[in-house]
């Protein structure tokens, strides 16, 4: 090949076959001319990339829902009140603390960093909540404000201590871990224990609101509309643009499994109490945080720091402001969940935070699907972890079955889903995905 | 023999000059009065043996490491790069060897990466992908789909997506650290002709190569370094690869050229 020739390129690679090749590139999309691609077209092409994706070891959510039909399958079969409407809102109760805390602990994940604080963190947040409330008498609205922006301070002081001076995260968070325990147990006092009032507005957010079944159902119409509008915006966009786009009978496809996976479990939930305004808080934070993560700026840098740190700088990243975002937004969603684990049950106490939120909440955010690697994961993954995690305890609760199976099907959990996430980062690689 | 540094063009065109340019590393000179220029729709090719000063020039030019001693013309305007982000904002694009990509990221937000396009607050996703491949087509990049992870990409592709990186914030000067090392024949060819598309668009493009066939194939003219100066400026169509290998190894100021000249200086007069 000659190589100071240039501009002989094109009829290099059509040969012979020029005419007719370029007549079929200048019909298709921009990002669908190469000829290697494998591209598949309407409702047959979506589905094809799909198993593709999944073949690859691309695996996303999918094991963590199949892990969690398996489970509520296998809890059903041995108790039949598991899928009960009223056991199923008490699930969503429960899910709730520890699904917002995974949130954060996605967050720190995405970054390849950890950490392990968190249960610390949501226990002195309720202790900060319970002592000003109820001993000091502050209205109700400050005494969260300064919980939530101790959870905020806590994470920018192990932002500034990894970012200045480059102590690892795991061993900041060990330290959080211990420290925050006694600053719980400092702030509680010798009282131990402190029950919060039960007709405040706070325990009446966690236990006793709930969405009417009209309310819930305008709800979801909401928002698989804007779901499909957001979707077809994007088609045509795409389309003006000259690139692929997904076919309007895809997006109605799309849209209508989306109110499905919507309408059947609220049918459910409505059936007893309904849906939980705290639940509903919930899958809000979930939402924005994984729009936060997907749309913004802020996300894609989060992203390119947990890929590749060094890559993130020399593109003029903020490596910094990252990283002190991120172990904010984490003890910020701990000390949040804290405050409504303290709100549900009625009271904070030297347990609250402790043994099994930490790690239930970093287990959730695995076992959700986002990798312990940096760089992968979805907001998503909290909530499907979570479930999963609450699941279990719910489920053997109901078995009348003691905390030590709990510890060991929970640990039996986590290991295969860290085991499927080592897996799959395997095949991505052998498939040129990681 | 051109041992000394041929004189300065400065004349039209010329987009950097170095003139005087020094480093020092504690008790290392790394470089010493170092003068470059670099013409725009130029290839500039900057060889010379391991430890020549290569890499420490170019650092030097990127905003890596500041100079001891000596000048920068930029553009007609004398200027101080201080930090990667001047050189940048100054029109001046360096790819290093590592290539700084993100692997889990895709082609299109590795190539917007620190400068994503937004709408009304959001990514706009749609428009960084069409004028990625608006751009890959101008290099006429083989990149199969910008929406698969980096990691999926051949050495050349990585290489590609790279240099169409280097070039969004509309630079002047691209330069290019050894960018066929560790790639096959094929991709190889692919990343030439992709500096000779830069050099059709009119940037001054500084390459820097091990390999002379890559050399005298894409390059106009060939600076040598040699032990942290000068060692000649070489134009590519009037010089053997052996004189500028020579240059490189300082074949002519060896003990084998010595006595050839010593010989036939005394030679000279006999005859």
């Amino acid at each position: 090949m000659s190589l100071q020739g240039s501009g002989t390129r094109p009829q290099d690679i059509t040969g012979t076959t020029a005419a007719p090749e370029e007549n079929g590139a200048a019909q298709l999309p921009a990002d669908l001319q190469d000829e290697r691609l494998i591209a598949g077209h309407g409702i047959s092409g979506a589905v094809g990339a799909f198993t593709a994706r999944l073949r690859s070891g691309d695996l996303g959510s999918v094991p963590v829902v199949v892990g969690l039909v398996i489970i509520w399958a296998v809890f059903q079969i041995a108790n039949s009140s598991f899928l009960s409407s009223r056991n199923l809102v008490n699930l969503t109760l429960q899910t709730t603390s520890v699904g917002v805390i995974a949130l954060g602990i996605v967050l720190v994940l995405l970054l390849g960093e950890i950490d392990l604080s968190v249960g610390s963190v949501s226990g002195v947040a309720a202790a900060v909540v319970g002592v000003t409330f109820v001993n000091k008498g502050w209205p109700i609205v400050a005494s969260l404000v300064a919980a939530v922006a101790l959870g905020v301070l806590i994470g920018l002081f192990y932002g500034l201590l990894y970012t200045r001076f480059g102590v690892p995260s795991f061993v900041i968070t060990l330290a959080g871990l211990l420290g925050f325990l006694g600053l719980q147990l400092l702030v509680l006092g010798k009282d131990g224990t402190i029950n919060l009032p039960y007709d405040s507005a706070l325990v009446g957010f966690a236990t006793r609101s709930f969405l009417s079944p009209a309310m819930a159902y305008a709800l979801v119409a909401l928002v698989v509309v804007a779901y499909a509008l957001s979707r077809w915006q994007g088609r045509t966009a795409r389309a003006a643009a000259g690139l692929s786009a997904a076919p309007n009978s895809v997006i109605a496809i799309k849209a209508a499994g989306l109110a499905i996976v919507l309408l059947i479990p609220i049918a459910v939930l409505n059936g007893d109490r309904g849906v939980s305004s705290m639940f509903l808080l919930f899958l809000a934070l979930v939402v924005v945080t994984d729009l936060a993560v997907r749309r913004t700026r802020w996300g894609r840098s989060v992203f390119a720091v947990g890929g590749n740190v060094e890559a993130a700088r020399r593109a003029g990243i903020n490596v910094r402001m990252i990283y002190l975002t991120v172990f904010a937004a984490c003890t910020t969603f701990a000390a949040v969940g804290g405050i409504l684990a303290a709100a549900r049950l009625v009271a904070v106490g030297q347990a609250s935070g402790g043994t099994d939120v930490n790690l239930n909440a970093i287990a959730s955010a695995v076992i959700g699907g986002t990798s312990l690697f940096g760089g992968r994961g979805s907001a998503y993954s909290a909530l499907l972890g979570a479930l999963v995690i609450t699941s279990i305890s719910n489920g053997l609760a109901l078995l009348s079955l003691d905390s030590n199976v709990r510890y060991i099907v929970t640990a039996g959990v986590l290991l295969i889903a860290v085991t499927i996430d080592s897996l799959s980062r395997r095949s991505r690689q052998a498939h040129g995905r990681a | 023999m051109t041992v000394t540094p041929t004189p300065l063009d400065v004349g039209a065109g010329t987009v950097l000059t170095l003139q005087g340019v020094s480093k020092r590393f504690g008790a290392v000179q790394a470089l010493k009065n170092i003068e470059l220029d670099v013409r725009a729709g130029e290839v500039l090719a900057l060889v010379g043996d391991n430890g020549a000063g290569k890499s420490t020039l170019v650092k030097t030019i990127a905003g890596v490491y500041t100079a001891d001693d000596g000048s920068m013309v930029f553009d007609g305007r004398p200027v101080r790069v201080g930090s990667p982000a001047e050189a940048q904002q100054l029109g001046i694009a360096t790819v290093f060897q590592d290539l700084a990509l993100c692997d889990n990221l895709d082609v299109v937000a590795n190539l917007y990466l620190g400068r994503e396009l937004r709408k009304n607050g959001a990514l706009d996703e749609v428009e960084m992908e069409r004028s990625s491949w608006e751009l890959l087509r101008q290099l006429s990049a083989k990149i199969p789909s910008v929406r698969i992870p980096v990691a999926s990409l051949s050495g050349g592709q990585r290489q590609t997506v790279a240099i169409a990186r280097s070039l969004l914030g509309r630079p002047k000067v691209v330069m290019l650290d050894e960018p066929t090392a560790a790639l096959g024949v094929a991709q190889t060819a692919e990343v030439l002709n992709l500096v000779e598309r830069l050099r059709e668009r009119g940037l001054a493009v500084i390459l820097i190569s091990h390999n002379m066939a890559d050399v005298m194939a894409v390059a106009d003219r060939v600076a040598v370094l040699r032990l942290g100066r000068n060692n000649g400026v070489f134009v590519v169509s009037e010089t053997r690869t052996q004189d500028i290998i020579a240059a490189i190894t300082g074949a002519t100021d060896n003990a084998v050229s010595e006595r050839a000249a010593r010989r036939s200086r005394e030679e000279g007069p006999a005859s």
